[in-house]
């Protein structure tokens, strides 16, 4: 596994440039357009925290989710349709799961970096209340790869890109915008609501925003940790039958 | 021959996918070190078996063996000491060629100065020293076919397997590359490989077995498969008509066997000149006549047929 990583570093390391824009610049935009903007109209900000404060960890763990989904969708299938990375992999001397498990290692050191670039914007912008925020780096992973697993499996199992845009209409933009992340899910309605507490996104957004804030997370919190490792654990091996049913035919 | 001296055993090998059989029952047996080929149209089961060899694809039924291991247990382990060359590229074209070898070396576990080096030596080997800095995309189809075969001997394999490894390529570069794999072959390589292009099998294979609908329909060297399929010459007559058929009578015994085609009737003989001499003294005349050795190609379109398969 830890060959297939390097091989996805080596390969970093020619286009990161390309990425650090993203991982840099949208922090910056979206903490001036929504903290900043939107918080101004917001008079009293959300359960007496200022808005910018409150909307900061979700903002972090919906990068997280946001990068996790850029990195499992086009390029997994690009690797099985168009460049066929993964089958030259298969040729080697590497298990199936050496060759998912490098792969979405990767995933989560570009989650990883995109929710450090974020928590340092933050920080700057002096919207990080408590030092637990520390806590959204492996909370921005664990709830990276809760998404990134099952939306790879998703990706080994299309065979156009069309289907991927399908999944970013009717799954990721609705997650993104009713998960509490901008606002709070009590607002919502009692069924997008269950919709929320089913999908990840509002667990890690919900763990983060504890962090960010210093709140203890209580057997709440617990439970979410074990929702999103439920997730991962389910979203992995749906990948892995999945790969194996591409690569050992 | 027995199992442990061959490098691939193989008895009544079988590949399923659901209700289509590609593979149904073949006995291969490649012995270490000799360049064996598996010819036949397309869809004949070259590209499955060679998958099963490959251990990516584990066989339905029947025993297979590689380097003396077992494929449905041993998968990493035989690959370790596999080279595999497939028929499309799979370069990674956002890497540098220099960087396609050192990281696919990483695969097999192979330490990173170790790979340096030997990336460098096989650069060498497949002519592109000068390339190593640049990225595949805009290297020509016979530039990136090369360093697919470099990439397949990061390993040191015993054994490579090359599907159809010049298929797409241009004449200079077709030369290159089995001027390439000869040389393979003789530092004690074995080489395994697919091609519908006959000459290239005349080039390399030592021994090849023809497949067709799965099955193997001869097996044997080039040379005693042209005298056991064909005969020794081919004439070649076209005949100033629509009509070719029409001579078929007139040509009745002069041949071991004719066939008859569209633009012109083929007679398989063992001396040509005498037969065409036969042609003359029963005063036909052909507007061309051509008298020319029989090949591989004779001996495929004869054992596989002239229809086209898709």
């Amino acid at each position: 596994m830890a060959y297939v990583l390097e091989y996805h570093l080596v390969h970093y390391r020619r286009t990161w440039r390309a990425s650090v824009l993203s991982t840099f610049v949208l922090p910056l935009l979206t903490l001036v357009g929504f903290g900043v903007g939107v918080g101004g109209y917001v008079d009293g900000g959300i359960d007496g925290v200022p808005y910018l404060e409150w909307v900061v960890p979700g903002l972090i763990a919906s990068t997280a989710v946001q990068t996790a989904i850029g990195e499992s969708t086009w390029p997994v299938l690009s690797y099985f349709e168009w460049l066929k990375v993964y089958f030259a992999q298969a040729a080697a001397p590497l298990r199936t799961s050496a060759i998912l498990g490098g792969h979405l290692a990767f995933m989560m050191f570009r989650v990883l970096l995109s929710v450090v670039a974020f928590a340092l914007v933050a920080a700057i912008f002096g919207a990080l209340a408590s030092p637990w925020a520390v806590a959204v780096l492996p909370i921005g992973v664990l709830t990276g790869f809760a998404v990134a697993a099952p939306v790879t499996a998703y990706s080994a199992s299309v065979s156009t890109d069309s289907y991927l845009a399908i999944l970013m209409r009717f799954a990721v933009l609705p997650m993104s915008l009713f998960s509490g992340v901008f606002f709070p899910v009590e607002t919502l309605h009692p069924v997008l609501r269950a919709v929320a507490y089913a999908l990840p996104l509002w667990h890690g957004v919900d763990l983060s925003r504890s962090a960010t804030l210093g709140l203890n997370p209580g057997w709440q919190g617990l439970g979410q940790l074990l929702y999103l490792l439920l997730w991962c654990a389910a979203g992995w091996f749906l990948a892995l039958r999945r790969f194996r049913r591409r690569l050992v035919v | 021959m027995s199992p442990s001296s061959s490098s691939i055993h193989a008895r009544g090998l079988v590949k399923r996918f659901e209700s289509f059989t590609a593979v149904d029952g073949i006995d291969v047996d490649v012995r270490a070190g000799e360049a064996f080929g598996f010819l036949g149209p397309n869809g004949a089961g070259k590209s499955s078996t060679m998958r099963m060899i490959g251990c990516v694809s584990p066989p339905s039924e029947g025993v297979l063996e590689i380097l003396g291991m077992d494929p449905r247990r041993d998968g990493p382990a035989i690959r370790a000491r596999l080279g595999v060359c497939p028929q499309l590229d799979n370069l990674d074209a956002e890497l540098t060629v220099r960087e396609n070898l050192t990281t696919y070396a990483r695969f097999f576990g192979i330490p990173r100065k170790v790979a340096r080096a030997r990336a460098d030596e096989l650069l060498e080997f497949v002519q592109l020293t000068e390339r190593a800095g640049s990225l595949v995309d805009p290297l020509s189809g016979g530039m990136k076919r090369r360093l697919t075969i470099a990439r397949a001997l990061v390993n040191e394999p015993d054994i490579v397997l090359l599907d159809e490894p010049t298929t797409g390529l241009d004449p200079q570069a077709r030369h290159l590359v089995w001027e390439r794999l000869f040389r393979l072959k003789q530092q004690g390589v074995t080489l395994v490989l697919t091609t519908h292009y006959m000459d290239e099998a005349e080039q390399l294979c030592d021994r090849l077995v023809v497949m067709d609908g799965g099955r193997i329909v001869a097996e044997g060297s080039p040379r005693s498969l042209i005298e056991q399929f064909s005969t020794r010459e081919v004439v070649e007559l076209r005949f100033a008509t629509d009509d070719q058929g029409s001579y078929a009578d007139k040509l009745a015994g002069l041949a071991d066997r004719i066939e008859v085609l569209p633009d012109r009737i083929l007679l398989y003989v063992a001396d040509g000149d005498e037969a065409l001499a036969e042609v003359g003294r029963r005063s036909l005349e052909p507007a061309s006549a051509l008298v020319r050795r029989s090949s591989l190609e004779d001996v495929f379109l004869h054992l596989t047929g002239r229809t086209l398969v898709d």
